[in-house]
C-alpha cells in the first residue's frame, strides 16, 4: 500500500499536462477553454490528496462525535470549492472573449487570428 | 512556426514532468495522520459551534479570502456580461418561435423546477450544518430557474427572470457581504469577526455569521449565474 | 476497501480527463466534459469531500458545459455567417 500513497499527486500532475498539451493541440479557443478547465481540475485533486486521511471521515461535525473518529482537512477543501466557484466564472469570462473574438474576426483558430489582426 | 511551438510545448512538458517527479516524494503521503491546519480548523469550528467546518473555514476564519474569491466571481461575470452586450447592428432582434414540448417533458420540467429552487434554498440555508452553502445553492437555484427554458419556451423564462431585480440582487450580495464585515468591525473591533452569538453545536441558528454570509453569497452567486446564463441564451437565441 | 475505490474512481478521472482532451469534434467534447465533470465529483466523495463534490457537480457538469454549449452555438453562427470565410484545415 505504500506505493499507492503518491498515486492521487500523479492524477493530479497527469490532469495538468494532458490539459497544457490540450491547449498547445486546440485548433480553436473553445476547445482550449475546455482544456484549460481539465489543468485546473487537476488542482482540485491536488488539494484534496493533500488533505486526505485514512479512515477519516467527511470534515462535518455531528452532534456529539468530535472526538471520536478523525475528520479530513477541512482548510484545502475549502480552498477547492472556492477555487471551483471561481472557475465558473472566470470560464464565462474567458467563453465571452471568444464570442467576441468569433463576431470581429469570423474564426476563433488561433493561427488564422495572428494574420487578421488590424 | 507550428514545428517551434511544439517543440516549446513538449520542452515545457518534459521539464514540468521531471521537476514533478522530483517534487511529490516531498510532499506527505496521502492518507498520513499528520495535519496540523486541520487539528486547528477543526478546533476553532468547534468553538464557533460551526457544525460543517468548511464552511467554517470559508466564511469565518477566512472570510476575508472568501471575500476576494466572491469579488473575483463578481468581476468576472460583470466582464462576461459586458462583453456579450448585444452589437448596433444586432438591436433588430425577435424572439425565436417555440417548437413543440412533449407534454410530459412539460410536466417534469416544471415539477423539477419547483424542486430545484426549494433545493438550491434548502443548501443555502443548511450551509452551516450540513455540506453545501452558499456557492453550491447559489448555482443550483440559479441554473434550475433554466428548467422553464426546457419545459416551456423563451418568454416563460423572461417572465420568471427579472434581470434588473436580479442585478441589484448580485450587487446586494457583495454589498451583504462587506456589510456584515463592517458591522464586525463596528460591534467586535475587528473586520468580518464572528460576532454574533453561536448558538448551540448542531442547531438551526448556531455558528453565528456563517449563516449571514452563506445567504448573502448564495444571494451574489444564484443571481450572477442567472445573469450569465440569460446572456449566452440571448446572444443564442435573440439576435440575427 | 475505501482505498480501492478511491484509486478507482481516481483512475476514472485520469481516463475521461485523457478523453476529454483527446476529443475532437467539438459538441462531443461537451458531453465529455460534461461526464469529467461527475465522475471527478465521484472521486471528490471517496476523498471525503461532500462539500467540493456539490460544487464540482453544480459547476462541472451543468453550468460550464451548458455556458461552453451556447457559445459555441453563437460562435459557429458567426463563422458560418462570415462574408470573407478562409478554408478550414
Amino acid at each position: 500500500m505504500r506505493s499507492m500513497a503518491y498515486f492521487p499527486y500523479f492524477v493530479a500532475g497527469w490532469l495538468m499536462v494532458m490539459g497544457a498539451v490540450g491547449i498547445v493541440w486546440s485548433r480553436n479557443l473553445v476547445r482550449a477553454i475546455v482544456c484549460l478547465s481539465v489543468t485546473q481540475s487537476g488542482t482540485y485533486v491536488l488539494l484534496l490528496a493533500i488533505g486526505y486521511q485514512r479512515h477519516a471521515v467527511a470534515p462535518i461535525l455531528g452532534a456529539q462525535d468530535e472526538n471520536t473518529r478523525p475528520l479530513v482537512d477541512p482548510v484545502v477543501q475549502a480552498m477547492t470549492l472556492t477555487d471551483i466557484v471561481v472557475s465558473a466564472g472566470v470560464t464565462a469570462l474567458l467563453l465571452a472573449i471568444a464570442v467576441q473574438v468569433a463576431r470581429r474576426h469570423r474564426t476563433t483558430d488561433p493561427d488564422q487570428l495572428s494574420t487578421l489582426t488590424g | 512556426m507550428k514545428r517551434l511551438r511544439w517543440l516549446v510545448c513538449w520542452f515545457g512538458i518534459c521539464t514540468f514532468g521531471i521537476l514533478l517527479i522530483f517534487a511529490i516524494p516531498g510532499l506527505p503521503p496521502v492518507g498520513d495522520v499528520s495535519h496540523p491546519y486541520r487539528d486547528l480548523a477543526v478546533r476553532a469550528a468547534v468553538e464557533h459551534a460551526t457544525a460543517n467546518t468548511v464552511a467554517s473555514v470559508n466564511f469565518d476564519t477566512r472570510a476575508f479570502d472568501t471575500l476576494g474569491e466572491e469579488a473575483i466571481f463578481f468581476t468576472a461575470v460583470l466582464g462576461a456580461i459586458a462583453l456579450l452586450r448585444p452589437a448596433r447592428h444586432e438591436k433588430d432582434r425577435r424572439l425565436p418561435h417555440s417548437g413543440r414540448v412533449l407534454a410530459s417533458t412539460r410536466l417534469a420540467g416544471y415539477v423539477f423546477l419547483g424542486i430545484t429552487t426549494v433545493v438550491g434554498w434548502d443548501v443555502v440555508a443548511h450551509g452551516h450544518l450540513t455540506p453545501g452553502g452558499g456557492f453550491q445553492g447559489g448555482i443550483v437555484a440559479g441554473s434550475g430557474l433554466h428548467l422553464a427554458y426546457v419545459a416551456g419556451n423563451y418568454s416563460v423564462l423572461q417572465r420568471i427572470r427579472p434581470l434588473r431585480l436580479l442585478e441589484i440582487g448580485e450587487a446586494a450580495g457583495v454589498v451583504g457581504f462587506i456589510g456584515i464585515g463592517l458591522a464586525g468591525l463596528v460591534c467586535a473591533g475587528s473586520f468580518l469577526t464572528n460576532f454574533v452569538p453561536m448558538g448551540i453545536l448542531g442547531g438551526f441558528l448556531s455558528g453565528g455569521t456563517v449563516a449571514l454570509l452563506n445567504a448573502v453569497v448564495g444571494l451574489e452567486v444564484g443571481c450572477g449565474v442567472v445573469m450569465l446564463l440569460s446572456r449566452f441564451l440571448e446572444q443564442d437565441l435573440v439576435m440575427t | 476497501m475505501a482505498d480501492v475505490l478511491m484509486v478507482g474512481a481516481l483512475l476514472l478521472t485520469a481516463a475521461t480527463g485523457t478523453v476529454t482532451v483527446l476529443t475532437r469534434e467539438p459538441r462531443a467534447q461537451l458531453m465529455v466534459l460534461s461526464s469529467f465533470g461527475l465522475v471527478m465529483s465521484l472521486a471528490f466523495l471517496t476523498l471525503q469531500a461532500p462539500d467540493v463534490a456539490l460544487s464540482q457537480l453544480a459547476v462541472g457538469s451543468i453550468v460550464v458545459p451548458l455556458m461552453t454549449l451556447l457559445a459555441l452555438r453563437v460562435i459557429e453562427r458567426h463563422s458560418r455567417e462570415s462574408p470573407t470565410k478562409r478554408g478550414k484545415p
